[in-house]
């Protein structure tokens, strides 16, 4: 990411380009609006900027160069499964007969379609052992609350709706208790114990009457593996709840041991870390539901059901917690997420999973020689390491880290994150990294180390190679500034 | 920054000026520095009637929400309103224009519960 | 498979973590080990699977049938200089801008698009984007319901079915009762009814969407506004068709407190339902309780102007079971597809696109009309209509399709009182060729229908 000074000013807006009157002529020139409709109904300006397609195409251009993406370096964002997005799922996914399919066409005409969304249900339900999926839910956080919602009406239709408690390890993801308080439950906070795992008796003392759902992810955001999970299973069961596993972290066990073996009655996939979904910046994402046979009849609705060899969206599905979004799925992404099984097979899906645990462990290895790792195991798809030492001795903390690695053209790993570890580093490499990839980031993040021990203040103002500095977020936050203003 | 020896303290880093039936609150530097940059705070209205240690707003940084709690019961009889403009009075000046609310305190006796500067240093330093 | 390592390389890996084999590092308690081989598509090389995937495509015929379908999705105009600017991997394979250093380019442009939103809805402020139409509706319905500390919310009968369900979906989780305001004989809400429901001050808000289901102009008018005001219910805007935006007042102007939208229409591939693109604009009282990502404009350490996710004490990551919305991705690539998008329209090509999707309904209508199909509504519309077909709508629709024609959507699916109704929807794309086939069709549908 690093630029020539002389690229590394100000990108004006799309609003301070262009002259009224450069519009691109990309359909006839309309009539004036009042033609059609009483002026009291019509607006009375439109205050868009107008450029030509040259100045548009070079404008956001400019932005993408100002852009890291996995296409640009290696991004060992943890917990993100930031792995290779194969071009040939973009090609499948935009292609006219998927990209040009409107919604509401009738099933009989859209079989193709149905045809990618079953496939790809039939395969997650035996890759993770469930007995349904939904491709409902836009991304994981939603599949969440689907899920929740799932259960909550479960125990109402069983009369049990004194149980109003979910059940979360401090080390989840804050979209749990953020999805558990959208349902109504209240949320039961868990300590780890000192080997980073649930401790299977400390589960039971929170267990009761009141119990609803408890959301773990195995392995779980330290990329440990959770090997007492059937007690835990067991006990909720045993105590009428029921267990959900949260996805994010599949790529470590995908094709090696599955969810629902484990236990599990509910699961959602992020099929834009696990399956090769490029992320976009932050979407769209896509957050496949799975439930075990006893709470199909849940799922959002609609559901696609095969009768012989025709397919069909199945809305009439009374005991269903009703849509979750306007339209049936993330489409496009199910063709990708498909294209993705395609091009791996059950056998390379096995095989990537381990692939990604033994990068992880390899960059463990190497990166314990010269930083903290507070859990010095074999871990699973990620790990975490923490700059605690380090900033006692120097001063320099994770974030300080990650900004000098943004220097060296690496994205950062996910940092603070998971709250138990302090100065957190979770770093997640996936298995699409070569082993020269993973020993060029060793050699960055121990030169980094080197640096601090002689230079602190040197990454204190880390990054100095990239279009900005370190950005003022008080100030962000302070005087909020969220839209250009035609009148300022 | 010194602990100011003339107010009262509760284990939730918040101090209270007490004078009489009323009482000033806010929170204390230690609070502050533990936060970091204050960005937004979130106060109960004007006439609201608060409990003793109860959840009465939000302190929100950069990166973390702390709730806000009330060393004293009482009604609420006037807010900061400047801090809706400038957060960062609580990061510059705690003890004083980074107060929170001003209060008629219902039950004065409270105010024994509360820590002395001394104790709420030792507080702080564990 | 996608994975780079030689077997040099795994031993090389293996002897540094200090095991002898792959499987050491993934041993689980027997009980976890798979039981069965599992059931998943065969693994194909590249150039096969791309063959096996087209092949499933081309089963999906309706993609190229003359179509009036609408009802939340719409078929326009997207210059192929979208793609090859959106397409671009920096764009596609970027995480979110947590790193803003290194995502200048990203948070501009969501930027950019929080402005767009912003002139074309009137409002004060937008986020990042959600993740669509619906899910827009049901935050902003918890927003409303945040504001007022109320329990239940109002949605007027000619808001979009689609997003009636999730809403719903979103507060049964919340435990807070939805009701519906009728419709006129008009197809447009009932405003006296609405006014006789807000006047007992127990809803949070009232949504409305216009151009509504139908296709019709549905804005609050002036009595209405000053009754909800007295009420203290807040109002949400529902927009479905944004090429609306361009041409008719913003919601901002009938008073919507909250504009719960979906942006599919600017250059998003309908795509068989998404990924499509919500946003929520509100008011700057309405500003920290607004879910999802939000980019502020601030300065680096040299004072720089610089760009930066910002009010994320709001999100979930932070504050946990207290936040606003558990939302965690949203939709910011096809936001960015829709900016750039307007970004090339610009004010000329967006108000043009308008005139053309007003112009077209008007000449579908008038060419129905002149088969001797009738229009339910007079209201004013946008670019869809409901024309009555004097029997069952779904009859009529597979009567069309056997002439290759994608007529519209059955009302009856939703509307018991409307099933003998059909919505058609035309678009800058649709032309006077397919308006005279469907037109032609229609008669002889009717003369069929006559017949039996």
């Amino acid at each position: 990411m690093s630029a020539p000074p002389s690229e590394r000013t100000v990108s004006p807006l799309i609003f301070d380009q262009g002259q009224r009157g450069r519009a691109n002529r990309y359909v006839e020139r309309g009539k004036a609006l009042d033609a059609f409709l009483p002026r009291n109904l019509l607006r009375d300006e439109l205050p868009l900027p107008e450029n030509t397609e040259l100045d548009v195409v070079r404008h956001y251009t400019r932005l993408s160069q100002r852009t890291f993406g996995i296409d640009v370096g290696f991004y060992p964002l943890g917990s993100c499964t930031m792995k290779y997005n194969p071009k040939v799922n973009d090609t499948l996914a935009s292609q006219h007969e998927f990209a040009d399919l409107h919604p509401f066409v009738p099933d009989e005409l859209a079989q193709g379609a149905l045809q990618v969304m079953h496939e790809l249900e039939r395969s997650f339900c035996s890759l993770f052992g469930m007995a349904a999926f939904s491709l409902n839910p836009s991304a994981g956080a939603q599949a969440e609350l689907a899920a929740l919602l799932v259960a909550k009406k479960y125990f109402r239709d069983r009369g049990e709706t004194q149980r109003d408690k979910v059940i979360v390890p401090d080390t989840a993801h804050g979209t749990n208790p953020a999805s558990a308080a959208m349902c109504g439950f209240t949320v039961i906070s868990l300590k780890s114990d000192t080997r980073g795992r649930v401790d299977p008796a400390e589960i039971r003392k929170v267990l009761g009457p009141d119990t609803a759902v408890c959301m773990m992810t195995n392995p779980n955001t330290l990329g440990l593996f959770e090997e007492r999970i059937h007690e835990v299973t067991d006990a909720v069961h045993e105590a009428g709840g029921l267990m959900y596993y949260d996805g994010a972290n599949a790529n470590a066990l995908m094709g090696n041991t599955r969810p629902g073996d484990m236990g599990f009655d509910l699961m959602h996939l992020n099929t834009h870390k696990t399956f090769t979904i490029p992320h976009g910046g932050g979407g769209a994402g896509h957050g496949p539901l799975g439930v075990a046979a006893h709470l199909i009849e849940y799922l959002p609705t609609p559901y696609v059901v095969r009768d012989g060899d025709r397919y069909r969206l199945d809305f009439d599905r009374p005991k269903s917690i009703g849509p979750m979004r306007s339209f049936w799925s993330n489409f496009a992404h199910a063709v990708r997420a498909l294209a993705y099984l395609y091009a791996n097979g059950a056998e390379g899906l096995t095989k990537a999973s381990q692939y990604a645990v033994l990068n992880a462990n390899y960059l463990r290895v190497k990166i314990a020689e010269f930083l903290e790792t507070p859990y010095p195991e074999i871990c699973r798809h990620e790990f975490v390491a923490s700059a605690q030492r380090l900033k006692k001795e120097t001063g320099v903390r994770a974030l300080d880290i990650a900004k000098a690695l943004l220097d060296r053209n690496f994205m950062a790993p996910t940092i603070y994150f998971p709250l138990i570890v302090p100065e957190a580093l979770m770093i997640e490499p996936t298995e699409t990294e070569s082993k020269e990839t993973l020993d060029a980031f060793v050699d960055a993040l121990r030169e980094i180390v080197e640096t601090a021990k002689r230079d602190p203040q040197s990454l204190m103002n880390a990054p100095v190679n990239t279009v900005v500095g370190r950005v003022d977020e008080a100030r962000a936050a302070r005087q909020p500034d969220l839209r250009w203003d035609p009148h300022v | 920054m010194a602990t100011p020896q003339d107010l009262r303290y509760s284990k939730e880093h918040e101090w209270a000026r007490v004078n009489g039936d009323g009482a000033v609150i806010g929170i204390t530097d230690y609070a502050q520095r533990s936060l970091g940059d204050i960005v937004y705070v979130e106060l109960p209205k004007v006439g609201e009637q608060i409990k003793q240690f109860g959840s009465i707003g939000v302190v929100e940084s950069v990166k973390a929400v702390s709730d806000l709690f009330t060393p004293l019961s009482g009604e609420v009889v006037e807010v900061n309103g400047a801090l809706d403009g400038d957060p960062a009075a609580v990061n510059r000046d705690p003890y004083g224009d980074g107060w929170m609310l001003k209060l008629k305190l219902s039950n004065p006796d409270e105010t024994k519960s509360l820590l002395s500067a001394e104790e709420y240093d030792k507080l702080a330093a564990e | 498979m996608y994975a780079p390592h030689t077997q040099a390389d795994i031993e090389a890996m293996l002897r540094c973590i200090g095991v002898d084999s792959i499987d050491r590092l993934l041993e689980v308690p027997q009980a976890l080990r798979l039981q069965e081989p599992l059931e998943v598509v065969s693994a194909l090389p590249e150039y096969r699977l791309r063959r096996r995937i087209e092949q499933m495509a081309k089963r999906n015929s309706g993609a190229d049938f003359v179509s009036f379908l609408g009802g939340g999705a719409y078929r326009h105009y997207a210059p192929p200089a979208i793609s090859a600017l959106a397409m671009r991997g920096e764009f596609l394979t970027a995480y979110t801008p947590y790193q803003a250093e290194v995502s200048q380019g990203y948070l501009q442009a969501i930027y950019e698009w929080q402005t767009y939103i912003c002139l074309l809805t009137g409002m004060d402020l937008a986020d990042a984007s959600v993740y669509d139409g619906a899910t827009a509706l049901a935050e902003s319905a918890i927003m409303a319901i945040g504001a007022t500390g109320r329990r239940k919310f109002l949605v007027s009968r000619a808001v979009n079915p689609n997003y009636r369900a999730v809403l719903r979906t979103y507060c049964n989780g919340l435990d807070v009762t939805v009701d519906e305001i009728t419709l006129t004989a008009d197809g447009t809400t009932d405003l006296e009814a609405l006014a006789r429901a807000v006047a007992s001050q127990e809803y949070a808000g009232v949504a409305m969407q216009s151009p509504n289901f139908f296709g019709n102009v549905d804005a609050l008018d002036a009595a209405a506004q000053v009754t909800l005001s007295a009420s203290g219910t807040v109002p949400v805007a529902v927009i479905a068709e944004a090429i609306s935006l361009a041409a008719l007042a913003t919601p901002a102007s009938w008073g919507a407190q909250i504009v719960a939208g979906e942006a599919q229409s600017f250059g998003v591939p309908v795509a068989y339902g998404g990924p499509h693109v919500g946003f929520i604009a509100t008011t700057n009282a309405h500003m920290r309780r607004i879910p999802g990502r939000l980019v502020g404009k601030t300065r680096d350490s040299a004072g720089r102007t610089a760009y930066v996710l910002t009010l994320q004490a709001r999100e979930q990551h932070i504050r946990r079971e207290r936040a606003t919305s558990n939302i965690c991705t949203n939709q910011a690539h096809c936001a960015l597809i829709a900016t750039i998008y307007l970004a090339l329209l610009g004010e000329t090509g967006l108000r043009d696109v308008a005139a053309l999707n007003l112009e077209r309904s008007r000449e579908l209508a008038t060419a129905v009309s002149n088969a001797g199909i009738k229009l339910r509504f007079s209201a004013p519309f946008f670019n869809e209509i409901v024309v009555e077909v004097g029997r069952r709508g779904r009859d009529v629709l597979a009567a069309l399709q056997e002439r290759g024609i994608l007529g519209g959507i059955d009302l009856g699916r939703w509307y018991p009182e409307y099933e003998n109704c059909i919505l058609m929807a035309a678009t800058e794309l649709t032309t006077t060729a397919e308006i005279g086939k469907l037109a032609g069709a229609l008669q002889e549908v009717g003369r069929v229908g006559a017949a039996v």
